[in-house]
């Protein structure tokens, strides 16, 4: 999965939900306030997101595993396709 | 305040954004209508009136008869309903609610209350009565029958064979004469034990046979205790009573009361053979008599017949003897006991026997063991004494007659008379029942007309009266929206009433800030309430609770992100929704449970946002639950391929136990200072809507654009940059923003970066020197062209924001100020112009005129407005003291701060002007850096709890998984509750409240701060259904502190908590026993974090 699917498709999500979403709501008197949440839910959980992606977009660090849990990983899972040498 | 009154002309806004548009207004109401508009408009619910005669003492006012008269009337319903309560009756409760009735309906009411209050009254005191004579009778028949057994044991024994009576002697029965002395006495009693036996075992035959032991004997017979056995007796007692070191008059005393005793019986029986020979001896002095005696006396009683067998001796002595009944409490008794002997130095002889039955008090009717006493005495002194004793010890003395015969037609008038009682009493009670169950039926509904009848009185109470005494003036405040309701319901009212003339509403303008009222449903009151739980909104301004609606779980979420504890909470919370009718029916009275159940709303918001949070941390239970595809990526630049994981945070960082805190916090603080600032600002972006609204050009102008260019050229800047690093800053190094960049130890460093802002410190640009070498400390350097300028141009635009948003508005206000006051010159000099010309000589005059004109007039102004302030402030103070019925708070006038000053009316006060925009300014610019400092409660908070699910999962729940076989699943299931347990009250409760609290902090301060005046007063309309929720609550707290009942309350609660415990525990249990699956299928993996599927 590259960069632009995840970005595009989880906004696209959020987008939907908050522009199409209060046009949804049946009209009566609390319509304004579901709008207004459904609106501020889906800006909230994108930053959200958007955040944790963008921080994990260019690691810095790497996790540090241990050697044993390293060899464990290879041994049930097997190495990964392209091995690199370090 | 100008501003409050016309509020734009804007387009209308939804409720919840703002208060509603309130208005002042006039009812003109017939005193015959009067009464029924009030109801009408209590039952609507929306007016606020307000209290026209302040000065009026509560005494005073022309209504105060009717609330007298309604108070007395709840008196008397209080009453019926505590009677019916005693007697258990269920009161119906249909929750219908009646009209209020008519006036002319309360004197029926009064009058039917009156009977009924009578009526019960009398029949208690009936009760009562019958009662007590019940209880006394029954204890008269107690005494009766065992006074009858003590009289026929002597009887009895008089028949017995000699052996058994003598080894019969009982112990038990001279106890209490004996245990009171020390061991001296047992010389004398030792003396007559042998003594009695030696005698009967010398006894020849049976004497007086047939012949009742006891009749009204003589008491005053001579007695002949004849032949040597009789002087060895007192030898021997006269002796034991010397031989004793000490207390020789109590000896002596014993010895004289034994020796009386055996004479006194000896007496008797003699005194019955005299009878038998000769009737005629004595008689007169036939009241005075013993029957019986105790301990001694049985036994003895049969020697003396030999005495009489044998010759008269003739010792002559002259006996009173007499006997008192009665019946003491139980536990009195020995105390009773101790006391009579010795006060009356052993010379009486007490006889005890308990009653089985349970009886109950005389007085309280409450259910009391008693013991029947007879007391033997001699002699009129003792008899006060001991008559005195037991009325010291409440016992209650009943005559006993002496004959057997009389005594058997007593108890059989008492058992006739206790019979009766009995029908009778069950026909009081009967009848009571059907009085109360009568009532039963109605009180409540009384109860709610009693109520309703004496808040109207109460509002009635605030009314103006016309002069011509035929109008009521009420001043009221009411929603805008609702006058058309409003005059319906006037409408009807008047209608009801039958009066002809029309009550009228009259609109009226009011320089006074109007009550703030928000319309809340069931969903938005929670969130109402956390909003002015800081304080209530000033009127019109823009009300924080919407946006709090989704900010305030999302923050809460950020803080507690955890999917498992998230779904706990929203399941609980989805629980009380679902069964909300039920729950509110069941009036549970538990206060946690309340906090939480008014609350539900909120909590469930907060555990779904949780679930969404947990969601992204990955945390479930702390357990990542991803098991998607895995990647490893331990050397970033090397091993990551370029996709970061989609949602949420990488797994792997799961296993990597050395470093996964440093990754997740600087990702967390990078989050909460976004969040922060994103809150901060769009708080701002509020404030400028304030000022639009209430056309305050002052305010956006000077305060709102400074403000904001504060806030965007430092801390908006700083998200940029977090932003840009994100963005840009690699592991592997290239080139970037125009530098070259070695790799990630040259990633710059945001938060000293700010620093160094502030300070405009030259740093050098670039990561790599000149030849290609990685600079020291790389990354505190300039790491984009230009930055070293951009960064003083924006700390020195924030700079010069402060003076402007100290000094613009007062200086632009003061300006305004002084433009005013030359119009003002330029007037009185004109008339000054006038006057030079009509008369130069007085010029010097007019040279002093025109100051103090000027001067008069600002006096004039302060003093009026003063004034004027204070009479609105009487108002509250006289209401206060009005009782629970009141409804109508007058509001203390809080001058609103903060939006247009420059348009009031007063003088202008240059000082607090000023003092208030120092404020303001200073806690706003410090405010910013604080606050967003105060955000990384959001990482804190965050990083504690994920930190203290790791400890409990590591310490507690996976020490189960280390086992295998059978021990593994025990101890899983033993450890599983432990877990649950410890996970629900103290990650979901104890975390959540902290969770809950900041969050609380965060809105209240860093996000309403920016733009929430909150000086405003509430809204509190004449309700009915408001008056009698408040009525009941006072009731219902009232009984709770009544009943009494905290261990039954204890036990209600506990079994409630802990079946919450077990349904809770079992959620997490089906959960958990997911993951345990899942590890076992690994294969008892050493690590139990390793639940990564296999790609």
């Amino acid at each position: 999965m590259g960069i632009l699917i995840p970005l595009v498709s989880v906004t696209a999500f959020w987008a939907l939900i908050g522009f199409g979403g209060p046009l949804l709501v049946p009209k009566g008197p609390n319509r304004g306030i579901i709008q207004l949440m459904i609106i501020m839910t889906a800006v909230c959980c994108h930053l959200f997101w958007i955040m944790v992606f963008l921080h994990q977009l260019n690691p810095l660090i790497g996790p540090q595993i241990n050697v044993k849990t390293i060899r464990w990983i290879s041994e049930k899972w097997g190495d990964a396709p392209t091995l690199i040498d370090s | 305040m100008g501003d409050y009154v016309v509020p734009g002309e804007e387009p209308a806004e939804p409720g919840i954004y703002r208060s509603e548009k309130m208005c002042l207004a006039q009812l003109y109401l017939q005193s015959d209508a009067s009464y029924q508009c009030v109801a009408e408009l209590g039952e609507l619910g929306l007016v606020q009136f307000r209290d026209l005669n302040p000065d009026v003492s509560s005494f005073q006012r022309k209504y105060v008869n009717e609330v007298r008269r309604c108070d007395e009337m709840e008196r008397k319903l209080r009453f019926l309903e505590r009677e019916i309560k005693k007697d258990q009756i269920p009161m119906l409760d249909t929750g219908e609610n009646p009209d209020a009735p008519l006036p002319r309906e309360m004197i029926d009411l009064e009058a039917t209350f009156e009977k009924l209050e009578n009526e019960l009254r009398e029949v208690n005191r009936n009760e009562e009565t019958l009662k007590k004579n019940f209880s006394e009778l029954t204890e008269l028949k107690h005494i009766l029958r065992k006074t009858q057994t003590f009289f026929e044991e002597v009887e009895h024994d008089r028949w017995r064979p000699a052996e058994g009576v003598a080894d019969q002697t009982r112990p038990e029965d001279s106890q209490p004469l004996i245990d009171v002395d020390d061991e001296d006495n047992q010389g004398v009693s030792l003396a007559v034990a042998s003594f009695a036996s030696r005698l009967r075992l010398g006894r020849p035959e049976q004497a007086g046979s047939g012949d009742t032991i006891i009749p009204p004997a003589t008491g005053g017979g001579s007695l002949d205790l004849g032949g040597e056995e009789s002087l060895e007796l007192t030898q021997q007692l006269t002796q034991g009573g010397a031989g004793a070191p000490a207390g020789g008059t109590m000896f002596a005393n014993f010895g004289i009361l034994t020796l009386i005793l055996l004479k006194t019986v000896a007496c008797v029986k003699k005194t019955n053979m005299m009878l038998t020979r000769d009737a005629a001896i004595n008689s007169s002095k036939h009241e005075d008599l013993i029957a019986e005696s105790a301990s001694v006396t049985g036994p003895l009683d049969d020697e003396l017949d030999i005495s009489h067998s044998q010759p008269d001796a003739h010792m002559p002595l002259k006996l009173q003897l007499r006997f008192v009944a009665g019946v003491i409490q139980r536990e009195r008794l020995p105390a009773f006991e101790r006391l009579l002997w010795r006060a009356c130095r052993g010379n009486v002889f007490l006889r005890t026997s308990e009653i089985d039955d349970v009886l109950n008090d005389t007085v309280t009717g409450e259910p009391v063991n008693k013991t029947v006493f007879i007391i033997f005495f001699q002699g009129e002194q003792l008899k006060t004494k001991v008559k005195k004793i037991c009325e010291g010890f409440r016992a209650t003395l009943y005559p006993c007659p002496d004959t057997p015969q009389e005594r058997r037609e007593m108890s059989i008038g008492v058992m006739t008379r206790i019979e009766d009682l009995k029908t009778v009493l069950g026909q009081t009670q009967d009848h009571r029942h059907r009085v109360l169950v009568a009532a039963s039926k109605n009180v409540r509904m009384w109860l709610t007309k009693v109520r309703k009848i004496k808040s109207i009185y109460h509002t009635l109470n605030l009314f103006n009266i016309d002069v011509t005494q035929k109008c009521l003036i009420a001043e009221v405040w009411c929603p805008v929206d609702e006058l058309d309701r409003i005059k319906m319901a006037l409408k009807r009212g008047t209608e009801e009433s039958g009066s002809q003339v029309p009550s009228i509403l009259n609109r009226m303008e009011s320089a006074e800030a109007p009550p703030t009222y928000n319309k809340t449903n069931k969903f938005t009151r929670g969130f109402q309430n956390i909003v002015d739980a800081y304080g209530i909104a000033t009127y019109r301004e823009i009300n924080p609770a919407p946006y709090t609606m989704v900010s305030f779980p999302f923050l809460f979420a950020v803080m507690f992100g955890d999917m498992g504890h998230g779904v706990i909470m929203f399941l609980a919370a989805l629980f009380f929704i679902l069964k909300e009718k039920q729950l509110e029916a069941a009036r549970i009275k538990d206060e946690i449970f309340q906090t939480f159940f008014g609350g539900r709303y909120v909590i469930v918001l907060m555990g779904l946002f949780s679930i969404y949070t947990g969601f992204i941390y990955n945390d479930i239970f702390l357990q990542e639950f991803q098991y998607a595809e895995k990647r490893l990526m331990l050397i970033p630049e090397l091993a990551f391929d370029g996709s970061p994981y989609p949602i949420g945070v990488d797994p792997a960082w799961n296993l990597a136990e050395a470093n996964k805190l440093s990754f997740l916090n600087s990702m967390k603080m990078k989050m909460s200072v976004i969040l922060g600032i994103t809150q901060m600002t769009f708080g701002l972006l509020l404030s400028y809507k304030n000022h639009k609204y209430f056309k305050s050009d002052l305010d956006i102008k000077f305060m709102f654009i400074p403000q904001m260019i504060f806030l965007s050229s430092i801390f908006i800047y700083l998200c940029l940059q977090i932003v840009a690093k994100w963005l840009f800053f690699t592991a592997e190094g290239g080139t970037v923003l125009g530098y070259t960049y070695p790799g990630s130890s040259c990633a710059p460093s945001l938060l000293v970066g700010l620093i160094n802002m502030f300070m405009i410190k030259s740093r050098a640009g670039g990561f790599v020197a000149e030849d290609g070498s990685t600079l020291d400390l790389c990354y505190l350097n300039l790491w984009y062209p230009g930055q070293s300028f951009f960064e003083t141009v924006f700390v020195l635009l924030a700079l010069a924001c402060l003076p402007v948003m100290l000094f613009a508005k007062p200086y632009m206000l003061w300006k305004e100020e002084k433009q005013r006051r030359e119009v003002g010159h330029r007037q009185l000099g004109i008339i000054e112009m006038i006057l030079v010309i009509l008369a130069v000589v007085q010029v010097p005059i007019m040279l002093f005129a025109k100051p103090f004109f000027v001067m008069r007039r600002a006096k004039h102004q302060t003093a009026y407005s003063t004034l004027h302030n204070e009479f609105d402030r009487e108002s509250v103070r006289a209401d206060m003291n009005g009782d629970d019925a009141e409804v109508v708070h007058a509001p203390i006038q809080a001058k609103p701060e903060g939006h247009g000053h420059g348009h009031g009316d007063g003088p202008l006060e240059m000082g607090d002007v000023m003092v208030y925009q120092a404020i303001h300014t200073i806690e706003f610019a410090l405010g910013c850096i604080s606050h967003t400092a105060s955000y990384l409660r959001l990482w804190a908070l965050s990083l504690a709890h994920a930190q203290l699910s790791d400890v409990l999962w590591t310490m507690v729940f996976r020490h189960a998984f280390t086992m295998d076989g059978y021990s593994g699943a025990i101890a899983t299931y033993l450890l599983f509750f432990v877990f649950g347990f410890l996970s629900v009250f103290i990650l979901v409760l104890m975390e959540g409240l902290s969770a809950f609290l900041h969050a609380l902090r965060l809105h209240w301060v860093e996000f309403q701060s920016k733009f929430y005046g909150g000086q405003g007063y509430e809204f509190l309309p004449f309700s009915f259904e408001k008056i009698l929720a408040e009525e009941r609550a006072a009731e219902e707290r009232a009984e709770e502190i009544a009943s009494l009942q905290p261990f039954n309350q204890l036990f209600v609660i506990i079994r409630m908590k802990v079946s919450c415990v077990v349904f809770v525990n079992s959620v997490v249990f089906f959960v958990l026993l997911h993951v345990d699956v899942r590890l076992q299928r690994l294969g008892g993996a050493s690590s139990s974090y390793l639940i990564i599927d296999s790609p």
